[in-house]
């Protein structure tokens, strides 16, 4: 398993991690800054983490995905610092012999992440910035 | 005690890391949650506040002491 927190995602170095003459599929998630929140325009994010825990709790997903799934690699990677719109910030990527299952696997381990690892985002517009999810 | 501080927890009590008195006598996660809604009322403002205890989510009967590494995790916005 590729697991990291880093301050830029590197696609290529994840494909050469996943792909493999065993797997048939390799999928990918890569989820990027936006221009805009509630049509008020982003400057940009900056992104915080408390690192071991974050490692932990990626690990732990990508585990419970290796079991729940046929799967022969997954990579779970995670951007830190100010991003500006279009950068990407979080990478999940999922190798396996048919697509079924790195399709499924690709979707648990974005939904779960963004659950429960410790990783936050702050958005900085033109005259203020604000903690993502912070509030209700 | 020591408790490490994220995102808007940082913002709400003013400082990088939160030091706990031991008179306060706080040994359970729960205790701790009390004893930050009374000193710093904006926690209450909050969606949710967990608490970690050595890299993973802890449940309010848990114990917790000097020992251990603690942190605050305010509602999570990665991704």
């Amino acid at each position: 398993m590729l697991i990291r927190l880093v301050e830029h995602i590197d696609l290529n170095e994840a494909f050469a991690y996943l792909n493999s003459p065993m797997a048939g599929a390799v999928n990918f998630f890569i989820g990027t800054v936006r221009n805009q929140t509630k049509g008020k325009e982003v400057l940009h994010l900056d992104f915080e983490a408390y690192d071991a825990m974050a490692l932990t709790q990626m690990e732990k997903l990508a585990n419970i995905a290796m079991h729940r799934w046929p799967l022969v690699g997954v990579a779970v990677i995670h951007a830190i610092g100010a991003k500006r719109p279009g950068t990407p910030v979080v990478l999940i990527g999922v190798s396996s012999a048919h697509r079924e299952a790195s399709f499924e696997a690709c979707r648990f381990l974005i939904d779960e992440l963004k659950k429960s690892v410790p990783i936050w985002k702050k958005e900085y517009f033109e005259d203020n910035s604000v903690w993502v999810n912070a509030h209700p | 005690m020591n408790v490490l501080l994220f995102g808007i927890t940082r913002d709400i009590t003013g400082q990088s890391r939160l030091t706990v008195p031991a008179d306060a006598g706080i040994n359970t996660v729960a205790g701790l949650k009390d004893w930050l809604g009374v000193h710093y009322p904006g926690f209450k403002q909050l969606k949710s506040l967990a608490i970690a205890v050595d890299n993973e989510y802890a449940n309010d009967e848990d114990a917790i002491g000097p020992a251990q590494e603690i942190a605050l995790i305010p509602p999570v916005s990665g991704g």
